[in-house]
């Protein structure tokens, strides 16, 4: 697989020609907090990002070196980056990688072995903790909701512990946002899995939170249901809510999250789904032909975008520069050398597929 | 961030909601007392007047002290479940990440476990004093509601169920398993039982000097022990089960 090696975000980076199918090992720890509202890339800005006061500027979370270590054993281990407000930020890694604990240690619930971090404008502390939980939000995986309690019950109990005013209108609004108005006054033991977790959403909406956190909202919901929570996540974003979503589903990353990081202890990558594909991978060009060609490197060779190729059992695959330019002048070429093309087609690597690859880096890098 | 009444309040609320959907907790609430006061007023109203007086006031003694028993057993298992209870149930984590303070939780678990505990404690005595004043000999009647029996019950009752629920609450915020809580809960509620009991049994000579003496440390325990399991209280432990 073609693949070349990460950037640090917001740095621009050389990116030196290559035969195709050799990569570069990614850098160990390609991340540097960013400025927030900015691409990893440093080029383009984030999705419309904006604060709840309608700013454009400053971050919701600002995290430097931030470690946790449980005796021994390191959860997560200098872990730096910012999240802009209004930004949905998605934070992949496999079990154990230590997802939900950044999530605790920011939402305070577990103090950080060193580094620091500054949420929803207050620096992280001990004495700080209640401060901090006052602004912010957390649905952990599990909804945890009082099951002999009605979803109004459950709700009025949260408002009242976040000290909000107007608690029945919060509370409509809140059902609104999940469209859970008509089952207000259910039991939330008779509710679906599903449901369950669309309340434990609405629960983590009633305070207006700086920063919402979702870890691994869609855990353990069929398929009618996570579709269900991806277009509820999408309608927040939709209205400016900043989103921390820990989660190792890579399509649900892909689909809601302006910019993710990929965590392995220590934070791998991040950036925009198409920036990380685009650090780790090369872009290639597939070509099908109806039978190889009897001098490749001549015809290959004569088309100055392509910076390498191989064969493959179906044609060919071509490392180019851009394939916007690369895939008509191919096309001329192979016509030139008598080739009948069957296609010329753009490689399309998935957020799966970076995230694979650097996992299995990490899985090589140990047995080593 | 200072302390929040209204925090207290909309979590006491959930868990006095929560009691009263659960009949199985109100019931067994309930029932353990009943067991209490049959077996005692049974013997009081077929008890012998004529008999040995020390006999007579050993037996009134006795049942008296069951009438103490209930709130120190009644809520040291409701209190044992208040915590970790919670975090088996996965409910703690959402609280535990809302603003509330360890000490505004702690509060709160604790009135709704001596709010309970207080009501039916006192309906029991009453019912006890009522029957006996129905039924009970004149003599026995008399014995009862002379003396301190009913200033040491009404002054004994809520310092004991302080004792209780904080033994409770301290033993479910550091364990993690319910059922090694309730155990170990129902056990920590026992020694100023044993002070009680050996009074009322006259290995300790009753006095009123003893009495506002043990009056007194229970008071000053149920004070301090607030802060002591305020400081017992760890949210790291709590949500991953130990302290990093």
């Amino acid at each position: 697989m073609a693949r070349r090696a990460p950037s640090r975000p917001g740095h621009d980076e050389a990116r030196p020609s290559r035969s195709a199918g050799a990569f570069r090992r990614p850098c160990e720890v390609p991340v540097t907090p960013q400025p927030a509202t900015h691409a990893a890339g440093g080029a383009e800005p984030v999705s419309a990002a904006s604060s709840r006061d309608g700013s454009k500027d400053g971050s919701a979370l600002v995290v430097e070196h931030l470690t946790k270590r449980f005796g021994d054993r390191v959860a997560f281990d200098d872990v730096s980056f910012e999240v802009g407000y209004g930004e949905v930020f998605g934070f992949l890694g496999p079990n154990g990688a230590g997802k939900t604990t950044t999530v605790r240690t920011l939402g305070t619930l577990i103090a950080p072995s060193s580094g620091s971090a500054i949420v929803a404008g207050i620096p992280l502390s001990a004495k700080n903790g209640s401060a901090i939980r006052s602004r912010i939000s957390m649905m952990p995986e599990s909804p945890g909701l009082y099951l002999r309690l009605t979803v109004t019950e459950n709700l009025q109990c949260f408002a009242g512990l976040y000290e909000l005013g107007n608690v029945h209108g919060r509370i409509e609004r809140a059902l609104g946002a999940v469209n859970l108005e008509d089952r207000a006054r259910d039991l939330c033991g008779s509710l679906s899995k599903g449901l369950r977790q669309r309340v434990a959403l609405a629960r983590a909406l009633l305070d207006d939170p700086a920063v919402l956190f979702l870890d691994e909202p869609t855990s353990g919901l069929d398929p009618v249901a996570t579709r269900e929570v991806h277009e509820l996540i999408a309608s927040l974003r939709e209205r400016g809510v900043t989103i921390f979503l820990t989660t190792h589903r890579l399509e649900e990353a892909e689909r809601l999250c302006d910019r993710v990081a990929i965590l392995n202890t220590t934070l791998r990558m991040i950036g925009r789904p198409d920036e990380l594909r685009e650090q780790l991978f090369r872009r290639s060009l597939d070509v099908r032909l109806r039978a190889p060609l009897d001098d490749p490197k001549a015809v290959f060779g004569a088309v100055p975008e392509i910076e390498g190729w191989e064969q493959t059992p179906s044609g060919y695959t071509l490392t180019v520069s851009d394939p916007d330019l690369a895939a008509p002048a191919l096309a001329r070429a192979l016509v030139g050398a008598g080739a009948d093309i069957l296609s010329i087609a753009e490689s399309r690597h998935s957020l799966e597929g970076v995230y694979l690859e650097l996992i299995d880096e990490d899985v090589e890098a140990k047995a080593r | 961030m200072s302390f929040s009444w209204t925090r207290v309040g909309a979590l006491l609320r959930k868990e006095l909601r929560d009691y009263r959907r659960n009949r199985f907790v109100i019931g067994t609430m309930a029932a353990v007392p009943v067991l209490f006061i049959t077996l005692p007023m049974i013997q009081l109203i077929d008890a012998d007047v004529t008999g040995n007086t020390a006999h007579l006031s050993l037996r009134i003694g006795l049942s008296l002290l069951y009438m103490l028993v209930i709130p120190v057993t009644m809520p040291s298992v409701v209190c044992a479940y208040s915590v970790v209870g919670e975090r088996e149930q996965g409910t703690l984590e959402p609280v535990l990440t809302t603003p509330i303070r360890r000490e505004e939780f702690l509060i709160a678990k604790a009135l709704a476990a001596f709010v309970p505990t207080l009501v039916i404690a006192y309906a029991v005595f009453g019912i006890f004093l009522a029957v006996a004043a129905l039924f009970a000999h004149p003599v026995i009647v008399s014995a009862i509601y002379a003396g301190p029996h009913i200033l040491v019950q009404f002054l004994f009752t809520p310092l004991l169920a302080g004792w209780a629920i904080w033994v409770g609450i301290a033993v479910s915020a550091r364990s993690t398993d319910v059922r090694i809580a309730q155990q170990l809960s129902v056990l920590g509620s026992v020694p100023p039982l044993v002070i009680l009991a050996l009074m009322s049994l006259n290995v300790i000579t009753e006095s009123t000097a003893l009495a506002i003496g043990l009056a007194a440390a229970l008071l000053a325990f149920d004070l301090l022990a607030w802060r002591v399991v305020a400081a017992m209280f760890d949210r790291e432990r709590l949500v991953i089960g130990r302290r990093g």
